[in-house]
């Protein structure tokens, strides 16, 4: 037999100094540190300046924000408290609808009727999805999977708010400049914030329920207390990017369960690299535009994107994130056993 | 009598339908989710070699299950034995490749009322005063036949002990020579192949559309998970529970909640009892 190799993987220097209070003793290690932020914020803010030659381009991109805050969310639920939600439509969906109420029902401005359908979204959703909160893996899976599906039939059934046209005639934005940076400044503050609260306390507990659950009870902590906050923030981020979407397209209609809300996230999450919430944003970046391009094909397209996510989930499971995170901050050499 | 005979006839076509997720999840623990894609495929099958090729409609039927069972072991081998014990890789890959295999469908032209099958046998028949068309009849009789057949498979045939061993404890049966991945392989593909002749079966009462895949999915889920995952008596009694639930609601309320009454037996089953009518996990295996 050939002789044996392995690969070794070692941190970089650079990387080590910079974990401590060293990182602030010179120049590369604060452009090591800062500069992954410094390009993702400033490339996020410039995108509706370069794209404001193609207006369509420009609505493209609020549609990749809405699908990013939706994997950050499925990411930050599946990650780092272990429940599979396979069906962010229904966020999506509950936000859409409610600020639709509050806003041709009521007749209340965007500024009020986005953040009441946020929260009163997110205390819906957690008080439905409270019961299910004891089930564990497939079970809870499968329980997010029938929301969507149920509300939707039921819409279909009563024939209740505008049945199957929808509810029409939501006020929109401003202008479409107002509608890039309401999206991509709100991604950005989901995408830190959450990346903040992992590894406060708070995050600590959440991580604790996903890897053994006993011991979390065992330490006199809640379990289903720390689910139902984790829901409570992962809806909220998507009833925001529901209520947002719909104002959007100043309509709001039964297609806002639809599939795609829901497994496209999973996607976005999968390819771009569980666990690191980083991820379902390159992810949702890579596949959303990728998907306009492709939409002369019709179905075509999910069925590329859908064997995308197996080959992904087969063969590189990691995704892409982690595998960019592993170069950047290790390297490897090869080294006899 | 009309709401007995319906309900069911209406039951053992669930049951039909949910057999082949029951007995892939029950040996390999594997939800297959891409089960629905299944049962479109060896319908489209059967009409493609039926009317495109020519051949007549028994050597379709046969062709078309051979062909499903193929595509589950084929799935299985590849994908599903790379991902083993990831429960939710299991769920994400078999729910994509399902989702592949029917927009692939809708995509190459597959929609609207036109694809329909033959019924096996034409005509209807008053029973106690309720007209049956034959084919309804042919599915009870048939949906029986495939229980019994099953049965005895895994009852008598080596094979078939084989994949019971790997269901009741994969450890030992290792021990004594099963390959595991093998039998889930065959299991993945009797599953499959049993979603094909749920299809064949029951596709002539009506029209081969995409959307059933999803509908079959849902109330495979649906039985499985109120009779218990894995479990097949309960299986059986829980889609006798649902399919006249279903014919009840029909018949007293309105058509579209059937879909709805499938659901909420799965939401009020999870909450209430996950492990369902007769699940073999343990409580503290699936709740906290």
């Amino acid at each position: 037999m050939e002789e044996g190799r392995r690969k070794e993987r070692i941190d970089r220097g650079i990387k080590v100094r910079t974990s401590g209070l060293y990182a602030i003793s010179g120049w590369p290690e604060l452009v090591y540190l800062i500069s992954p932020r410094f390009v993702l914020i400033v490339g996020m803010l410039s995108l509706p300046l370069i794209f404001s030659v193609a207006p369509y381009w420009q609505r493209v991109i609020c549609i990749v924000c809405i699908y990013t805050m939706l994997s950050i969310a499925f990411d930050f639920l599946a990650n780092f408290v272990g429940l599979i939600n396979l069906g962010s439509a229904f966020f999506i969906g509950l936000g859409g609808y409610l600020t639709a109420i509050m806003n041709v029902y009521l007749g209340l401005p965007p500024v009020l009727s986005i953040p009441i359908a946020t929260l009163l979204g997110a205390g819906i959703s957690t008080l439905l999805i409270l019961p299910c909160l004891p089930l564990r893996g497939i079970y809870f899976a499968i329980v997010t999977l029938m929301f969507p599906l149920i509300i939707e039939k039921l819409i279909q059934a009563f024939n209740i708010l505008g049945g199957t046209n929808g509810i029409v005639g939501l006020d929109g934005f401003p202008s479409a400049w107002w509608e890039g940076y309401t999206a991509i400044i709100v991604t950005l503050i989901v995408l830190f914030a959450l990346r903040r609260l992992v590894n406060e306390d708070v995050g600590l507990v959440l991580r604790g329920v996903k890897d053994n659950d006993q011991a979390v009870k065992a330490s006199g902590i809640s379990v289903t207390f720390a689910k139902a906050l984790a829901v409570f923030i992962a809806s909220s981020i998507g009833c925001f990017a529901g209520a947002y979407l719909s104002h959007l397209y100043m309509w709001a209609g039964m297609s806002l369960f639809a599939l795609d809300f829901s497994i496209m996230p999973i996607a976005a999450t999968v390819i771009g690299g569980g666990g690191t919430l980083v991820g379902a944003l390159i992810g949702s970046f890579i596949l959303v535009p990728l998907s306009e391009l492709l939409r002369s094909f019709g179905t075509l397209r999910i069925v590329f994107y859908s064997l995308v996510l197996t080959a992904f989930i087969i063969y590189k499971s990691e995704g892409l994130m982690v595998y960019a995170q592993r170069k950047y901050h290790q390297f490897e050499r090869w080294v006899k056993v | 009598m009309e709401i007995l005979l319906y309900g069911v006839i209406n039951s053992i076509s669930l049951a039909l339908m949910a057999l082949g997720f029951t007995l892939v999840y029950g040996i390999s623990r594997v939800p297959n989710f891409a089960h629905g894609a299944l049962y479109v495929f060896a319908g489209f099958m059967t009409w493609i070699v039926l009317n495109k090729l020519g051949l007549p409609y028994p050597v379709a039927i046969v062709l078309a299950l051979l062909l499903s069972a193929l595509l589950g072991a084929l799935i299985s081998m590849g994908v599903l034995v790379r991902i083993r014990g990831m429960e939710m890789s299991e769920v994400i890959a078999t729910y994509a490749l399902g989702v592949a295999i029917l927009e692939g469908f809708r995509w190459a032209g597959f929609k609207g009322t036109t694809y329909t099958l033959p019924p096996f046998v034409k005509g209807s028949v008053q029973l106690f005063g309720v007209p049956i068309d034959y084919q309804r009849i042919l599915v009870v009789v048939l949906g029986i036949g495939v229980f019994v057949a099953l049965w005895l498979f895994t009852h008598l045939a080596r094979t078939g002990l084989a994949l019971r061993g790997i269901a009741q404890d994969e450890r030992a049966a290792m021990m004594l020579g099963i390959d595991s991945d093998r039998a889930a392989t065959i299991a993945m593909g009797i599953g499959c192949a049993l979603a094909g002749l749920a299809a064949v079966i029951l596709l002539p009462l009506g029209n081969i559309v995409v959307e059933a895949g999803y509908n079959v999915l849902i109330f495979a889920i649906a039985v499985c998970v109120m009779g218990g995952l894995g479990s097949w008596g309960g299986a059986v009694i829980a889609s006798f529970v649902i399919g006249f639930a279903q014919i009840l609601t029909v018949a007293y309320i309105r058509p579209q909640f059937q879909m709805v009454v499938a659901l909420l037996a799965i939401l009020i089953t999870l909450i209430v009892k996950p492990s369902g009518f007769f699940g073999r996990q343990k409580e503290l295996e699936e709740r906290v």
